[in-house]
């Protein structure tokens, strides 16, 4: 049985080789294909609706394909689709846009690479929106990974537009336009230290340069010389505490941007006015892409999202409609 | 004096956090600076302890040739690994000019942070997806008022998040669409819910630390 | 070693082709950026006194600075008028807060405020030190991160202002009050409790199973797995699984069965040590006791799921409990879990991963309950005191917030105003 394993997943990992180099890139189904592919995955739920009513449940191995079939193949169909910017991510750009250029954003960035999909996004968007209205951005990171995604959103910038690039005309210059000052262990503690002093925290930045040696930060000693703030989180530390310290004891303005899983217990926070505007999870970024104008894979991503939301629900509804039968009959 | 000690430590420690709470000056906000920064060091110290103890029982696990100890090799190897490029381009980005982080792009630990660490996490948060699907399948059952209830709501939000909600329920009124419903029921009854959870939180916060503080719960220090 | 490369392979391959699918799927919107040539303008002004003197803004006007109120003192809070050229595409650029020890000067830069914004705070003042500040417009042209050209209009110099420290943060003295309230309340209700009073403790289901969980495994010869979340020791939910522990460990140790506590931090991995070498005590068996059986795994939430997935699987337990602060990992270990058909017991406050453990255990302790888990099972008196001094805050809490809603529904919201914490 290992041996016929290991034969099948050898040739399946030749295949998709052999795929990764012929195929076309970027590699788009036609409208055509799009309708087959959705309509193959239809026809899947409908067989696995009479195999469920028929008192067969399908095995998980059966339920991971189909959620793998329908994450995947929408990221090759190209479908515009209409997106609604609700009424938290509106706060958070209304905030943003009401900024003058040159005032002083923290980012704090407190995810790491699983939970990036969601929050990079994010995270780009602002990155390009604030070198465009030329905010002073301060990154931070409360997590050991998060100063390196904070690079990763630079870089994103540049891409964007090379001009911001060192030695380009319009360059953003570390130290002056933007710093990284690394991450720095003791989770709430060093919210609460900031709150008197960033320097005693961040003595130096990510590339050993003293504080006082930043022009940057020249004038920044604590949350009261910062404009605004904006958290990128994924669990703990994070909003919960950012508002907890930085919010209620320091009166920092702050927005945040959180992972769908973990955005719900940030919204009593939100309706409270203690944030002002929140991104949940991939769609909340993609209606900041939207709304930034800086369209990223967040919209890209969104179509995959829409079929696996709409695979769960339709296994939610067999199941139930299967258990359903099942206690009529027993009935 | 093992159990004295550090019950003197959490009381001192616990008073003078409550206490610089309300009195902004010093003495108390000195201590409170303080105490941040022991936490600090003792936080970034304490990634030893468990760093040695996964490579004591992977080694011992190794000599022993228990079950399955090729994974210990494995973690050992890795663990070497990222440490060897850590310290080796950090060591390197000091003395270069201008200096350069560890974590720049184009190191060795950036490679093996987004081509390797990025892409292996990445995948396990995505096995969620897999597990939500085939967990839905198996177990949310409305069998009776509170699930159906959870389930109506999980299926507006799951529909009013996604395009498609809108897409579907466009010709009714603004604000009656599926991403209106799912707004509101994220705003309202999740925010009850979640507003009430914390408050339970919190109380149960404040008891267990007072508990602490006064030296009633001493489980943390091993044993009752 | 070569037999067990060999096993290995089918599950090499396959994280081959999870790889492969993974570089399949973001080939195609890699998007190639193409060279842009840099095009730089050649200066166009002309810069003379006049050009200054044309460029210069109207001065901030109405420039008062005071002490910031509780503090530690060191803060100096200095507010202005804008300037009349502070609008879009106005003459001011920033502006420069100037401080000096003396009315004459001379004034050095202490701080800069962006434009539209007219207050700053300057926080490195010496408490007791008169200072005299003013508040400066100020225009400028750069290139490459030097001055080209800068204009400035001055205000009035203001002061003296010294800057003094509290000895108590009025803002606060409502929480103070509700501190006082509710912790009083604690301590009345366990020195209650110590002389004697009984207290009655609701039917918690999940703990009441811990004792069926053990004994299954130790029916099944099989061991147990706890996993005790991944935050610090900083979390209370971790505390309270540890309490926990100690008494699934103990009667892990009555029975002779083996648990297995993997952990994602030190600290808790410290503790966790402790607490189950002690229970081992407890039971009589300190022998019984290996080291390896509390080990810490990774700091890293998916690669501590990765790792706890694993052993599931590998090592198939009979009974799991999931008890501690829980994120997006919840699922993938409950499912896992639910796979290899262990008896599942598992406890978090996180609100919003309690529906995934409702969905894949067996049992959930809901937020609270994980609280009162340890209570419950020691039953000590001092433990059940401070839950019933919980509820007091609860009910006092919950009074408040229904004659709140009703008085802020007649517009009076002075006892809303009670609860703000600043």
């Amino acid at each position: 049985m290992k041996r016929t394993e290991l034969v099948v997943s050898s040739l399946i990992v030749v295949a998709l080789m052999i795929c990764k180099f012929l195929l076309p890139k970027p590699l788009l189904f036609s409208p055509l294909v799009s309708t087959i592919v959705t309509i193959l995955i239809g026809c899947a739920f409908l067989v696995i609706f009479i195999l469920t009513v028929k008192g067969k449940p399908i095995e998980r191995r059966i339920v991971f394909l189909v959620v793998g079939i329908a994450l995947v193949f929408p990221f090759f169909m190209k479908v515009e689709l209409p997106i609604r910017i609700s009424p938290e991510v509106q706060q958070v750009y209304d905030k943003m846009s009401s900024l003058p250029a040159g005032s002083k954003v923290l980012a704090a960035f407190d995810y790491d690479p699983p939970s990036a999909p969601e929050l990079q996004p994010m995270a780009d968007a602002f990155m390009k929106y604030a070198f465009e209205h030329d905010f002073k951005v301060i990154m931070m990171g409360l997590w050991p990974q998060g100063p390196q995604q904070a690079n990763q959103s630079v870089e994103a910038a540049w891409a964007y537009n090379p001009q911001w690039m060192p030695d380009s005309a319009d360059e953003k210059v570390y130290g002056v336009d933007y710093v990284n000052l690394g991450f720095q262990s003791g989770n709430e503690f060093v919210i609460l230290r900031m709150g008197e002093s960033f320097k005693s925290m961040f003595p130096a930045d990510l590339y050993y340069t003293a504080y006082d040696s930043v022009p940057l930060l020249k004038n920044i000693h604590n949350f009261s010389n910062i404009d605004w703030g904006v958290n990128f989180s994924a669990g703990k530390p994070g909003t919960v505490e950012w508002v907890q310290i930085a919010v209620d004891r320091h009166n920092l303005p702050m927005s945040a941007g959180n992972t769908a899983v973990q955005a719900p217990m940030a919204y009593p926070y939100l309706n409270a006015g203690q944030l002002i505007g929140l991104m949940g999870g991939m769609a909340g970024a993609a209606e900041f892409e939207k709304l930034t104008g800086h369209t990223g894979k967040a919209i890209t991503f969104l179509l995959s999202q829409t079929y696996a939301h709409v695979a769960v629900i339709l296994f939610i509804l067999i199941g139930n409609v299967a258990f359903f039968l099942n206690k009529k009959e027993k009935k | 004096m093992r159990r004295e000690i550090p019950i003197a430590i959490t009381f001192i420690v616990g008073v003078v956090f409550a206490v610089s709470y309300f009195i902004p000056r010093e003495p108390f906000s000195e201590f409170e600076s303080q105490f941040g920064d022991w936490f600090g060091i003792i936080a970034a110290f304490a990634i030893w302890l468990g760093a040695m103890n996964l490579m004591k029982i992977s080694i011992v696990k190794i000599g022993r040739k228990s079950p399955d100890y090729f994974y210990s090799i494995l973690i050992i190897v890795s663990f070497l690994m990222i440490v060897f490029f850590g310290f080796f381009e950090g060591y390197k980005g000091i003395y270069a000019d201008p200096q350069f982080s560890y974590r720049d792009a184009g190191t060795g630990f950036n490679w093996i942070y987004e081509y390797i660490y990025s892409s292996l996490s990445a995948t396990m948060f995505a096995l969620l997806a897999f597990f939500v699907a085939s967990a839905s399948y198996r177990a949310f059952r409305a069998r009776n008022l509170e699930a159906t209830l959870l389930l109506i709501s999980a299926f507006f939000v799951m529909f009013g998040r996604v395009p498609i909600g809108d897409m579907l329920t466009g010709w009714l009124p603004d604000g009656y669409t599926m991403s209106g419903w799912a707004n509101w029921i994220m705003s309202v009854p999740n925010t009850a819910g979640q507003r009430a959870i914390m408050i339970g939180i919190a109380l149960g916060l404040v008891s267990t630390s007072l508990r602490i503080i006064l030296g009633l719960e001493r489980s943390y220090l091993g044993g009752e | 070693m070569l037999k067990k490369l060999y096993a290995l392979a089918p599950f090499t391959v396959l994280s081959l082709i999870l790889f492969s699918l993974f570089f399949l799927s973001i080939t195609p919107i890699a998007i190639a950026q193409d060279s842009t040539d840099i095009i730089i303008e050649p200066a166009t002004e002309t810069v003379d006194d006049a050009f200054i003197e044309a460029q210069k803004p109207l001065a901030p006007t109405s420039v008062a600075a005071i002490d910031l109120d509780n503090d530690g003192g060191g803060a100096v809070l200095i507010t202005w008028d804008l300037s009349v050229d502070d609008v879009e595409g106005g003459k001011v650029k920033e502006y420069l807060i100037m401080r000096s020890a003396s009315a004459e000067g001379p004034f050095e830069e202490r701080g800069n405020a962006t434009l539209g914004i007219g207050r700053f705070t300057d926080n490195q003042a010496e408490v007791g030190e008169p200072y005299y500040y003013q508040v400066v417009a100020s225009n400028f042209a750069r290139s490459n991160g030097d001055y080209s050209w800068k204009a400035v209009g001055t205000s009035q110099t203001i002061g003296p202002v010294s800057s003094s420290a509290q000895w108590f943060n009025s803002d606060r003295t409502w929480v103070l009050v509700w501190m006082l309230l509710v912790c009083g309340a604690i301590i009345f209700y366990i020195w209650k409790a110590k002389s004697g009073k009984k207290i009655y403790i609701r039917k918690i289901a999940g703990i009441e199973e811990v004792e069926n969980a053990v004994g299954r495994a130790t029916e099944m010869g099989k061991s147990i797995y706890y996993v005790p979340g991944i935050n610090d020791m900083d979390d209370v939910q971790t505390l309270a699984s540890m309490s926990i522990l100690g008494r699934v460990a103990r009667i892990a140790a009555e029975n002779n069965t083996r648990i297995d506590v993997p952990v994602s931090r030190s600290l808790v991995m410290v503790t966790a040590h402790e607490m189950v070498k002690e229970a081992y005590s407890k039971a009589g068996c300190p022998d019984l006791f290996q080291d390896d059986q509390v080990r810490y795994l990774t700091d890293d939430q998916f690669g501590y799921a990765a790792a706890i997935d694993g052993l599931f699987v590998r090592e198939k337990p009979a009974a799991i409990f999931l008890i501690g602060a829980f994120f997006a990992e919840s699922l993938i270990m409950a499912e896992t879990g639910n796979s290899i058909g262990a008896i599942q017991i598992a406890g978090t406050a996180m609100p919003a991963q309690l529906p995934f453990f409702v969905a894949a255990c067996d049992y959930t302790l809901i937020g609270e309950e994980l609280f009162a888990a340890s209570a419950y099972l020691s039953r000590e008196p001092k433990l059940l005191g401070s839950l019933k001094g919980q509820d007091f805050g609860k009910a006092l809490f919950l009074l408040a917030i229904i004659i709140g809603m009703i008085m802020t529904l007649f517009g009076v919201d002075w006892l809303s105003k009670m609860f703000i914490v600043r």
